[in-house]
């Protein structure tokens, strides 16, 4: 919005601090990049192909799903429908970052918006709930987080999944339960949990009844139609946003 | 239209990727600079955020097999109870290892 002043202070120290906050979650995304790199020259791409291409994308669900189009030949608009519908939660979690984005320049907001994915999102939303302003875990944590994907990715190419079978260690439910500890840790109150149990049903609906990929947009705007309905009876932090402006 | 996978063809496969990715990166935050903050627009955004993460994890539940059930709720309890969640994660992991290796 033009006339706002950029007020948000960037600390060196704190960006540091986020990167290794988010550094054992990143010792996962290596294995999960190691697969990737795996499927990805069995499909037959070359190693700086899908090199290039983790480090360009960075969204290890959407990559995974276009591999299941490769072939002799790709059709363009199949692939990205799928690619924009598996990162379609992106738009929802830049969206729920815009009151901090908002006190950062444009060019600098963009920039910080490259390294979103779930992991540095999911702890940046959590802190915003329990009252802190913290966008250096998208950059920290996003740096960890993209490093460690594109060094599993080469590690894959080259070497294989580094692991014979990683689901017998649970591996393969990382993400899923960070993000559970994400959400557990932010503010709860019967009007969150309201909101979650629509999410969830509505969530489920989707992924039952709808095309696929569609269960996370559709759950999470149906939870989000709980809070504009029913807002918070004390809106302390409402005020302060009303007054920026 | 179609792409043949050739070296040019799938450096133009993986740009097309990296743009759409970039619109679902930069979309959300570019519609919001158009929307009014208010106290209303704010709890949709608060609720939504957590809502997100519950329709991402609640199919992860009910499609996974029982590890994938045990590690989320073995996480969440822990979480619950000791609001680490470096702890939660590794006694999800330790859950869903256990019932693997069992079933």
């Amino acid at each position: 919005m033009s006339g706002g002043h950029y007020s948000y202070q960037f600390q060196a120290s704190r960006v540091r601090a986020e990167f290794f906050r988010l550094l054992p979650i990143s010792l996962f995304v290596v294995a999960f990049g190691a697969a990737f790199g795996l499927a990805s020259t069995q499909e037959g791409l070359s190693p700086l192909e899908t090199i290039l291409m983790s480090a360009t994308v960075f969204a290890g669900a959407s990559q995974f799903g276009a591999l299941d189009l490769w072939g002799a030949e790709v059709s363009v608009l199949p692939m990205m429908v799928v690619v924009f519908a598996i990162n379609s939660r992106h738009l929802l979690m830049g969206a729920s970052l815009y009151p901090m984005l908002k006190q950062v320049p444009p060019g600098r907001r963009y920039g910080l918006m490259l390294l979103l994915t779930d992991a540095n999102w999911a702890a940046c939303a959590q802190d915003y709930q329990n009252g802190r302003h913290n966008l250096e875990v998208i950059v920290g944590g996003g740096l960890v987080l993209w490093l460690a994907w594109v060094l599993g990715t080469a590690l894959g190419v080259y070497f294989g999944g580094l692991m014979q079978n990683p689901e017998a260690f649970g591996l393969d439910m990382v993400l899923g339960c960070f993000l559970l500890t994400m959400a557990l840790g932010g503010r709860k109150s019967p009007r969150v949990l309201v909101a979650w149990l629509v999410a969830a049903v509505s969530a489920l609906a989707a992924w039952k009844w709808l095309p696929p990929n569609m269960h996370v947009v559709v759950g999470a705007l149906a939870g989000g139609l709980i809070g504009l309905f029913w807002l918070e009876p004390k809106a302390g932090s409402g005020k302060e946003v009303a007054s920026d402006h | 239209m179609t792409i043949e996978t050739t070296s040019a063809g799938v450096l133009a496969l993986i740009a097309i990727m990296t743009v759409v990715t970039l619109v679902t990166r930069f979309g959300g935050v570019f519609l919001m600079s158009f929307v009014r903050i208010n106290p209303r627009v704010e709890s949709f955004i608060n609720t939504m955020a957590s809502s997100v993460l519950i329709a991402i994890i609640v199919p992860m539940a009910v499609d996974g097999d029982l590890g994938a059930l045990a590690a989320l709720v073995a996480t969440a309890v822990t979480m619950l109870a000791t609001r680490k969640p470096l702890p939660s994660i590794t006694v999800g992991l330790l859950a869903a290892a256990l019932v693997r290796y069992l079933g």
